[in-house]
């Protein structure tokens, strides 16, 4: 079990609630308590008061290793903001529900879906998406299997089988087929190509993975 | 999705603070891949969403005494994989492998797990107010019902969709909840509610009260447990039945059986009936199969599940029968 997004997440890292309270214009922080709660005790200091309430803020994402600054709405998913406000369109948005996986990227070093996921929740954990594989122009081992192994036909749930395959084979760098069919069974393929998927995945692995 | 204020509560006493007493107003979060669901569909539109993520020690899983203790925001994947659980809890880590798929086991948290609300597809369509939702009629009773409860439902039909739930409530567990005065710890079975007494919620939490644990006694030498699903496709689906069978072995002698139905009733379903069947007897095709009829005993199928009620019965005979 991973514990280092806890670490990393912890406090206010890269979240500003300053410029909110600019926005409304209030110089009113601390003390004051949610209404109705009255045994806040030793934590009422610690409370959020309603004019804290934080509806869009800048915050810091960190993208493929690079901090990016950018102000969201609370309800943005971290799909939207990838593609919309960082301009990393690689990651598809299919379904919206978390039953297709095209929108996966690594979060923390696993497979998640970005569309059920806020970019808000998102801040102070590492965030890994397609375009943050290649090295110097160099394709990832995945990337050039997917390539060589024709691990795809039109193309579009490709980054995210991609992204699951990247995260399975950093858990488990020798899959058995068995394993592979698993680790790869979050993302759907409409063209079907789950033959050369798997292949690809198992080429992957034989080249040292990640 | 309507906006919402996001809230990083730091501390367990600062999110039940504030999450406040009114249903509509807050919502807490864990990985969100349930209440995300639901708010893209407007069918839970809070103006405030408190998020777990960045209160500390909640996330865990470690052995006290004859306990083993699972933090709240656990996710489902280390359940999973954990070998203390595998290793006592054979039918817990092989439901947690059924949940979902492999993002959401790891981006879903234990107690976001067994906190999920309903997927009867009416519940979920915002453009209808069935019972459950304040509305007047359960529109399943007379339209499609196929996923629906075969047992204990009275007026509402929902079946609890999680996995883990009812593997849980096979072993005794207890479920550690913070409310704003301090905690307090119920065994799992009175975490669940069904229709007849709450019809708008599937437990007993209040609004501004949260699952902060999950622990469950390691069981008495000579016990296995098995759990076994029927999904209509092999990832991302709920169960249509499943059940978990944890059976306290001397030889083929059954002397302490738990027998617990998912996807059967608003609850995970514990069979008691099935479970006399066994106690006290050698288990053999026989006993397998009286423990399989009683476990749908006072079955009450609606116009299109009836179905279930043969699959329940055949499931819950081959787990016995997989445990000698
Ligand atoms: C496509 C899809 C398929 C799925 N298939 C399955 C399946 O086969 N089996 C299965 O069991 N589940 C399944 N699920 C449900 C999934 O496992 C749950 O969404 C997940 O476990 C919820 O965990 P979470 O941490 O993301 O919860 P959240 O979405 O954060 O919360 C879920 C609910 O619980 C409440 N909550 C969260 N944490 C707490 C807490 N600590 N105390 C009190 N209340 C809390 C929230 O307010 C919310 O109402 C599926 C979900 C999807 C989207
Ligand atoms: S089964 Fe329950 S949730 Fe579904 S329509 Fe009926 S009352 Fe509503």
């Amino acid at each position: 079990m991973s514990k280092s997004h806890q670490k990393d997440s912890g406090g206010d890292n890269g979240f500003s609630r300053r410029s909110f309270l600019k926005g409304v214009g209030t110089g009113v922080i601390s003390t004051a308590v949610l209404p109705g709660v009255v045994s806040a005790g030793k934590y009422a200091e610690k409370i959020q008061s309603p004019q804290e309430w934080v509806t869009s803020d800048a915050i810091t994402l960190n993208v493929n290793g690079e901090n990016r600054r950018v102000t969201v709405e609370s309800r943005a998913t971290l799909v939207s903001v990838l593609r919309n406000e960082l301009n990393l369109t690689g990651t598809k948005n299919g379904c919206g529900t978390g039953e297709c996986g095209a929108c996966t990227v690594l979060i923390d070093g696993e497979p998640a879906y970005s569309c059920l996921t806020l970019a808000m929740d998102a801040v102070g954990r590492k965030i890994v998406t397609i375009e943050g594989l290649a090295e110097n122009g160099q394709l990832s081992p995945v990337q050039q299997a997917f390539l060589e192994y024709d691990g795809y036909q039109c193309g579009y749930c490709t980054p995210g089988q991609i992204m699951a395959a990247e995260g399975l084979l950093a858990k488990n760098p020798n899959p058995s087929t068995e394993e592979i069919k698993r680790g790869m069974s979050g993302n759907l393929c409409r063209c079907a190509a789950y033959q050369h998927i798997f292949i690809s995945v198992a080429e992957a692995a034989k080249k040292g993975g990640r | 999705m309507k906006n919402f204020a996001f809230v990083r509560a730091r501390s367990v006493k600062e999110a039940v603070l504030s999450l406040g007493t009114d249903w509509n107003e807050a919502a807490v979060m864990g990985g969100g891949t349930d209440l995300i669901g639901e708010m893209k569909n407007y069918v839970h539109t809070p103006n405030k969403v408190v998020n777990l993520r960045a209160v500390p020690d909640l996330k865990y899983i470690k052995q006290d005494g004859n306990l083993i203790k699972i933090g709240a925001l656990t996710s489902i994947a280390a359940v999973e994989t954990d070998t203390l659980i595998k290793s006592n809890f054979a039918a817990l880590s092989k439901a947690a492998s059924l949940v979902a798929s492999p993002q959401l086991r790891n981006m879903g948290t234990i107690a976001g797990n067994i906190c999920q609300r309903p997927r009867c597809w009416y519940y979920r369509d915002s453009g209808i107010e069935c019972l459950r939702k304040g509305g007047r009629l359960c529109y399943a009773m007379v339209g499609e019902n196929k996923y629906h409860a075969v047992l204990g439902g009275l007026g509402c039909y929902i079946v609890h969709p999680s996995d883990t739930a009812v593997s849980f409530t096979a072993f005794d567990a207890k479920i550690k909840i913070a409310h704003p005065d301090g905690e307090k710890e119920v065994n799992i079975e009175e975490f669940f509610v069904l229709p007849e007494d709450d019809l708008n919620r599937e437990n007993i939490l209040k609004p501004n009260e949260i699952v902060t644990e999950i622990s469950v006694p390691i069981p008495e030498n000579g016990t296995k447990s098995t759990f076994i699903k029927v999904q209509e496709r092999g990832v991302w689906d709920f169960a249509v039945a499943g059940v978990a069978v944890s059976l306290k072995l001397d030889g083929n002698r059954c002397d302490k059986a738990r027998i617990v139905l998912g996807a059967a009733a608003p609850i995970p379903w514990r069979s008691l009936d099935a479970e006399k069947e066994l106690e006290g007897r050698t288990i053999n095709e026989e006993t397998a199969q009286r423990a399989a009829d009683a476990s749908v005993y006072n079955n009450m199928p609606m116009t299109g599940n009836a179905y279930k009620v043969q699959l329940f019965k055949n499931i819950v005979k081959r787990a016995i029968l997989e445990l000698v």
